[in-house]
């Protein structure tokens, strides 16, 4: 009887969970049906193609379309690995990417803590205005100006080295030039405004600790040492990470515009090649393209995941 | 993340005033602390002018005669002020073709950005939405893992919009980072309280996202639409691998066309083969081809940058917002 009376109560209870829960989602009826449209083009746009992605597996045949084309299993992949291309095309892609982090990443922290330790503010606005500018150049443009600066006998640099009496260099065609260019040239356009991240941070760090550190007689070198690295290390650790996930993503466009015949074996990286055998090549082979790409983009996410574990261990500062 | 957060609670969002101040400590430490200063701001200088002069490099040179820029004779200032570059690009058809074409996506594209940005931010920033942590887990894991270029290329050719306008809009609804900043925004200025007094009032979701939550949303929609505006403004990939008609292109194709392909060397090759009077010729003609290019990279920055100063805040403010989330 109590046995009974007790299964209908967590019956009853059961129902009402239920019934609540679903009240729970009913109440908010509009607010789906506002992140529908959202979400469909989530499922079609960024999902869709992750799934596309088992053509890396399979022979495309046009006509039987990406379902219909017969599963070769990891073949493309193998052709990929034992192409003598291969080994060039990762490593400038690691390259130029490792390159571009080693200096483009600290350069913009020893800038912010510059600008927030100028006595003046007027100096401080004038070069945080002038140096976020080209920031929002388009690469298009960046890459123009490169040419214009960099080019054989008429560009200023050039120019500026044959006045000095020193030779000049043919640096728009050359592998030896191209990943220094490519990653100076980066710092020229983005430190300024990378600068914007660690500013907050650095304005967020508690001016308690500083006056302490002033009474106690800290020059402003102890005190950016002692006080403010430690008080942005957080920001710094989180975007180290988030870049760390994108080593080899970074800046197809502009690779792929400085690219010409000449520095093509310093300059060929993963993107551009996936694009020029898939996407420029007269019979594109989207298969093979796809597996690259698919290579690619699985070793950088493991790479992200792996780089958020060893910072959470080591510093408590993660992602996730 | 949880020292972030504290962080935030520090009131990270505010530009303090320097925190150098007057060191008032023994005199080695004031000398230390003055070497400071004339460092900090010699390297100021220096970055300045660094940053600085290769923008004034190309602006006086695109107003300089043709034969002094070549010659090398134009380092700061423009020499022999000339309008050439200007006007020959002026008289180009296909590149104001571009310019509003490049409009018509920057428009189009950036309204339609920002309506599906807040159609997902708003119902992700609301607490009493069920579902919500995964539906911010979906968006989020994108930013990650993509589909790569060739599914999505297939796809969008498989539904119809290469070589239309719509190619360059409709794929590319929503930054997943925008939306992060929004929700972020939301969140932390429209308390729900003010939800609670609207539901008193018999206000439906819908209702409050007119009358609660977007006047209340002013800054965020003007950082998202800059950081969309931008982006279309100089989105240049996107265009090359689904637009082929002429009429189409947006400026950043016919840019590269003028300012990547045409440089000086195609030029060059020619003249290696052509006889003495067409040599000539197309010395002048590479004269004014490299002029043209750099009142080219004139005419294309300028809006941006003209208008950027104005805007900078709002930049700065997104920036900081995402900052500050992690």
């Amino acid at each position: 009887m109590a046995e009974t009376a007790n299964a209908a109560s967590r019956r009853a209870i059961r129902l009402a969970s239920r019934h609540k829960a679903w009240r729970e989602y009913s109440i908010n009826w509009e607010l789906y049906l506002m992140a529908l449209l959202p979400v469909i083009w989530l499922v079609v746009f960024m999902y869709l193609p992750m799934y596309g992605n088992v053509i890396a597996f399979k022979r495309f045949v046009a006509s039987k379309g990406i379902w219909g084309s017969p599963w070769i299993g990891f073949d493309n992949f193998e052709r990929f690995f034992s192409s003598f291309k291969f080994g060039n095309i990762m490593w400038n892609t690691f390259f130029l990417n490792a390159y571009d982090l080693v200096l483009g990443f600290p350069i913009p922290i020893v800038l912010a803590i510059l600008l927030h330790y100028t006595p003046w503010q007027g100096y401080k606005k004038t070069v945080q205005m002038v140096t976020y500018a080209p920031h929002f150049i388009s690469t298009v443009v960046m890459v123009g100006i490169i040419f214009k600066l960099f080019s054989q006998r008429i560009g200023i640099v050039n120019v500026a080295l044959t006045a000095l009496g020193l030779p000049e260099s043919n640096f728009l065609g050359s592998p030896v030039w191209f990943p220094h260019i490519y990653v100076w040239t980066n710092i020229w356009q983005n430190m300024g405004y990378a600068t914007i991240i660690f500013l907050a941070a650095l304005s967020a760090v508690d001016p308690e600790l500083h006056e302490a550190a002033r009474v106690d007689g800290a020059t402003i070198w102890q005190r950016i040492w002692h006080i403010d690295l430690p008080g942005i290390a957080a920001v710094v650790i989180i975007l180290l990470i988030l870049r760390l996930g994108q080593i080899l993503n970074i800046g197809f466009e502009k690779v792929f515009l400085m690219q010409n015949t000449v520095n093509i074996v310093a300059s060929e990286v993963v993107d551009t090649y996936v694009y020029k055998i898939g996407l420029a090549s007269r019979n594109p082979n989207f298969s093979y393209a796809s597996a690259i790409g698919l290579f690619k983009n699985v070793i950088a996410f493991f790479l992200l995941i792996a780089v958020n574990r060893i910072a959470r261990r080591t510093s408590e500062t993660s992602l996730w | 993340m949880a020292l972030m957060r504290k962080a935030q609670a520090a009131g990270a969002a505010t530009i303090p005033a320097p925190a150098g101040g007057k060191p008032r400590s023994s005199i080695r430490h004031a000398r230390e602390d003055r070497l400071f200063y004339v460092i900090n701001v010699g390297l100021l200088g220096f970055t300045f002018l660094l940053v600085i002069y290769p923008l004034i490099y190309v602006l006086s040179s695109s107003f300089s005669d043709a034969l002094e820029v070549v010659a090398g004779r134009v380092w700061l200032y423009p020499v022999k002020p000339s309008l050439e570059g200007y006007k020959a690009v002026f008289e180009y058809s296909e590149l104001w073709l571009g310019y509003g074409n490049t409009i018509f996506y920057t428009v189009f594209g950036t309204i339609y950005n920002v309506i599906m940005t807040m159609l997902i931010a708003y119902p992700l920033s609301r607490r009493d939405c069920k579902g919500r942590g995964l539906l911010m887990f979906l968006f989020t894991f994108t930013l990650f893992f993509q589909g790569g270029l060739i599914p999505t290329y297939l796809l969008i050719r498989s539904i119809g919009l290469i070589d239309t306008r719509a190619a360059l809009i409709i794929p590319f609804a929503i930054g997943v980072w925008n939306v992060i900043i929004t929700r972020t925004y939301l969140q932390s200025n429209i308390p729900g309280e003010l939800y609670e007094a609207a539901r008193v009032d018999g206000a439906t979701n819908t209702r409050m996202l007119w009358s609660v939550v977007l006047p209340l949303s002013g800054p965020i929609i003007a950082v998202i639409t800059l950081f969309y505006a931008v982006n279309h403004w100089n989105q240049f990939f996107n265009a090359l691998v689904y637009i082929r008609r002429q009429e189409l292109r947006p400026l950043q194709i016919i840019l590269r066309e003028i300012l990547v392909l045409n440089s000086p060397g195609v030029i060059d090759q020619l003249m290696a083969s052509a006889s003495p009077e067409q040599v000539e010729a197309l010395q002048a003609r590479m004269y004014l081809q490299g002029l043209i290019q750099f009142a080219l990279i004139v005419i294309a920055t300028a809006p941006i940058l003209a208008v950027y100063p104005f805007v900078q805040k709002y930049f700065v403010r997104g920036v900081m917002i995402g900052a500050l989330k992690g």
